[in-house]
């Protein structure tokens, strides 16, 4: 099927695109009445959203409209700051994430995050892909190194890493960093992928490369992107979230939100008016 | 013609003013030099009479003009050890609890105290060792170590207060916030996405801390800890307060002994014959000697750390 | 494979954050003790006399350490006056000429050493170049001895201080056309000022407060300040000896002494702090 859709304006999806049947999809994450507070400041205001699983869900809008904010409640990496606080409710595998007595490091065991800039920590490739599994898990170094190789090949980044698994992670270029920092996550098998911006500091080729993972990725793990790349949005989601001003406008799948959005707001901003 | 003059005038004047900053900036090599070749000159009746054995030898005896270094270098040794064994850690873990666990507002208050324990004149370090935290130690600390881990020989002995691990604590509390200083701002030096990476993996703060934040700045804590080490290294005042002034070498860290700045304050002004003072002038060479290799490793370990640093940005 | 125990990581975890809060207690305990001990015991011995009269003789009660007072302080001012002005200048070297060259990364490693070498080191030096030389103690060879110690330090905060203005300060007073002395002098100067301050009151502070280079240099004297070309009495040393000495009377004046230097120092060190974060712009 091939699905293009040419209107004045409007994204041209020219991928093959099979529409996600929605009465078979489970709900990974359910949002509830989500609000966000930096110190008095609301930034978040009563999210409502739910996120389906071994999907690819894709966060757009313009610049701190709480995108970023949104998908850091999911692994509660805010706690880390003061005066940060979220309320309401978000439902992962029957349990509320936001309830006190959630233990983060389980949350984070199943919730992986990878950022705008890549972030590889200062250790050998080896050991930063390993950083989890030592974290969590007690392994004989055969299992090891078993479970990096098998990371680094899901995140495409084997090939070229194999020989230098002892080099520092920081002399990889930018878009191999990403990916090493992809295949850190993946090791130790999240169940949610949260990617925060992950292609904006790379290059164009890096960045198909890391297009193309994603798309492999969704086979066994749900994936929340945010970008501010609308065509990236348009190519490799199957949802599509609209925030504006910390506000959901529009919730949907990714087809219908290019061609035929329901919002004016979503509208506007998809052929570019503002944003 | 006004114009050419003034610009003649300028140059000859920025000129002086060059030549008098690098005279000022000579001054210092200059003095390095002299001292080096004065503590060397004066050293040499000592040097001529016990050539390398002044190093090893323990025997110091001004009565029949015997002299080694041995017991103070072991000295220096030994109490620097302590310090370091017990400010390090202490150091890194008080910096951890500025920047991780409380508030700015608290850990600048915290902060600032731990500035002015760095203020404190050693000699103060010493009135109140030698008065206050000796007898502390000889009626608290060492009685409880003595019972509970005296089997050790090194922990044998009269609990007299005064001696090497009384001393290595003081220094080790002088040398702390030196290290902690430092630690504190190569932790916040780490950037917060790279924390975040990490806490976002499911690690605990300690676990964070130890794997990530630590490592990235590693070699910052390692140059802090050499400096330190410099700096308890060269104490006087301080240690020579609570040593104790005794040249025998002993196993037992609750005896007295001596080391290498404290023996020069004890015992200088009362060295009246040649030999005596030049072997004090010979122990002085010798800390001195190991004062530059400790610098001059430091100051190597910085410059490779600023470069890679440089590579990694 | 096996989990790892999330109790024993949690609880790895908490031991750690409560170890780290004990040692920064610990620390804060210890700041607090010495200054209670030197408080309490020195603002015993704190009384008119203690401040104008000469020390009596060895074992007589009474008198005071008026000349240690003003011994340290013409020593420190000493000091002052040959170390700071050519710290300054050496510290102008390495920051407005030799930005990268050999000779001044040379300059830095020695000051470094300098700064790194023991106070005593120092105090024999001028012992061996000066004292012994000359044939006798002096507050000359004391206040040397300090302002061998300052020239280091001063040198570097002057660089650091000065390297902190940006260059494009520097440029447009020299494209106005002023040599560079005054640019540096009038201009730099003045935007560096409040750390340039601070440093040489830090130091200052710091020298103050040194006993052992002054051990075999001023030595110490029972008698007023006359000539600098002899034993001069200093605080330092005066705690020294009393300190080591049989009488309580003397043990008293030691911690009274100590409780001068001590406050001098702390709260010269807290004001030029306190000034420089307040001046910083």
């Amino acid at each position: 099927m091939n699905n293009s859709y040419l209107k004045p304006g409007s994204i041209i999806v020219t991928r093959e695109k099979l529409s996600p049947d929605r009465d078979a999809l489970q709900v990974k994450v359910k949002v509830k009445n989500l609000s966000f507070f930096y110190g008095t400041q609301q930034a978040l205001f009563d999210n409502n959203l739910e996120i389906f699983e071994n999907c690819v869900t894709a966060i757009i809008g313009p610049s701190g409209c709480g995108k970023s904010t949104h998908i850091r409640v999911y692994n509660r990496i805010y706690e880390m700051y003061r005066g940060h606080l979220a309320t309401g409710e978000v439902w992962m595998d029957g349990q509320n994430i936001l309830d006190p007595g959630q233990d983060l490091i389980q949350l984070r065991k199943k919730v992986g995050m990878i950022f705008q800039k890549p972030t590889p920590f200062p250790l050998s490739v080896f050991e930063n892909v390993a950083y989890g599994l030592r974290l969590h898990y007690r392994m004989s170094q055969g299992e090891l190194s078993e479970r990096v190789e098998e990371a680094l090949k899901q995140a495409a980044l084997w090939d070229e890493v194999k020989d230098k698994l002892d080099e520092s992670g920081l002399a990889l270029s930018g878009g191999q960093q990403q990916r090493l920092c992809i295949a850190r996550a993946i090791a130790i098998k999240p169940e949610l992928l949260l990617m925060d911006e992950p292609t904006s500091a790379i290059d164009p080729v890096a960045t198909a490369k890391i297009e193309e993972l994603v798309d492999t990725l969704k086979k066994n793990y749900t994936i929340v992107i945010v970008t501010h790349n609308m065509q990236q949005a348009a190519r490799i989601s199957d949802f599509t979230v609209f925030f504006y001003e910390g506000r959901i406008i529009e919730f949907g799948e990714t087809q219908q939100i290019f061609t035929n959005p329901r919002e004016k707001q979503t509208e506007d901003y998809i052929t570019g008016r503002f944003g | 013609m006004l114009s050419l003059r003034n610009s003649r005038w300028q140059r000859r004047t920025d000129f002086i003013f060059r030549i008098l900053t690098v005279l000022c900036a000579s001054v210092i090599a200059f003095v390095l030099v002299l001292i080096i070749y004065e503590l060397f000159v004066n050293s040499g009746p000592s040097f001529k009479k016990f050539g390398l054995r002044f190093l090893v030898s323990s025997i110091w005896n001004p009565v029949t003009g015997e002299f080694g270094a041995l017991s103070s270098i072991f000295g220096t040794i030994v109490s620097t050890i302590i310090a370091m064994a017990l400010a390090v850690p202490l150091a890194i873990v008080t910096a951890l609890f500025l920047t991780e666990l409380v508030s700015p507002a608290i850990s600048k208050l915290v902060g600032i105290g731990i500035e002015l324990l760095a203020a404190v004149p050693s000699i103060i370090y010493g009135m109140w060792g030698l008065f206050v935290f000796a007898p502390f130690m000889s009626n608290h600390i060492q009685p409880a170590l003595a019972r509970w881990f005296g089997f050790l020989p090194l922990f044998s002995g009269p609990p007299m207060g005064i001696g090497m691990l009384t001393a290595g604590i003081i220094l080790a509390l002088m040398v702390v916030p030196f290290i902690c200083a430092v630690t504190r701002d190569v932790f916040l030096m780490v950037p917060s996405v790279i924390k975040e990476s990490a806490f976002g993996m499911g690690a605990t703060t300690w676990e964070v801390t130890s794997k990530v934040t630590i490592r990235y700045g590693l070699q910052g804590i390692i140059g802090a800890c050499f400096l330190g080490l410099g700096r308890a290294i060269g104490e006087t005042m301080a240690v020579t307060f609570v040593i104790g002034n005794d040249h025998n070498i002993s196993a037992s860290l609750f005896s007295a002994g001596n080391s290498i700045a404290s023996t020069l304050a004890n015992e200088f002004s009362e060295a009246s014959d040649p030999l005596y003072l030049s072997s004090l002038v010979e122990l002085g060479l010798t800390l001195f000697l190991i004062t530059i290799v400790i610098q001059s490793l430091a100051w190597v370990w910085l410059r490779r750390m600023k470069r890679k640093m440089r590579v990694t940005l | 494979m096996k989990d790892r125990s999330l109790f024993i990581r949690h609880s790895v975890n908490f031991g750690i954050k409560v170890i780290s809060s004990l040692s920064a207690v610990l620390t804060l305990f210890m700041l607090g003790w010495i200054l209670y001990v030197v408080a309490s015991r020195g603002l015993g011995a704190f009384h008119l006399d203690f401040f104008l009269k000469l020390p009596t003789p060895p074992g007589v009660p009474g008198g005071g350490i008026a000349n240690a007072i003003i011994g340290t302080a013409l020593i420190t001012l000493l000091a002052t006056l040959i170390g700071v002005p050519v710290g300054i200048l050496a510290g102008i070297y390495l920051a407005e000429y030799g930005l990268d060259s050999r000779a001044s990364n040379a300059v830095r490693f020695l000051a470094n050493i300098l700064m790194g070498t023991p106070s005593i080191i120092i105090g024999v030096f001028v012992y061996t170049i000066l004292v012994m030389r000359m044939g006798n103690f002096s507050g000359y060879a004391g206040a040397i001895a300090l302002g061998i110690i300052i020239l280091p330090v001063v040198a570097r905060t002057t660089e650091d201080m000065l390297r902190l203005v940006p260059n494009s300060m520097r440029e447009s007073a020299l494209a106005l056309g002023a040599p560079r002395w005054k640019v540096i002098l009038g201009i730099v100067f003045r935007s560096a000022k409040a750390g340039l301050v601070t440093g040489v009151l830090l130091a200052i502070a710091r020298v103050s407060g040194e006993t052992a280079p002054l051990l075999f240099t001023a030595l110490n004297s029972p008698y007023w300040v006359k000539s600098l070309n002899e034993p001069v009495a200093n605080l330092t040393v005066t705690i020294f000896n009393y300190a080591m000495s049989p009488y309580a009377d003397w043990k008293e004046k030691a911690w009274g002494a100590s409780l001068l230097i001590m406050f001098g120092v702390l709260v010269v060190s807290i004001l030029a702090r306190w000034f420089f974060r307040e001046k910083r712009v």
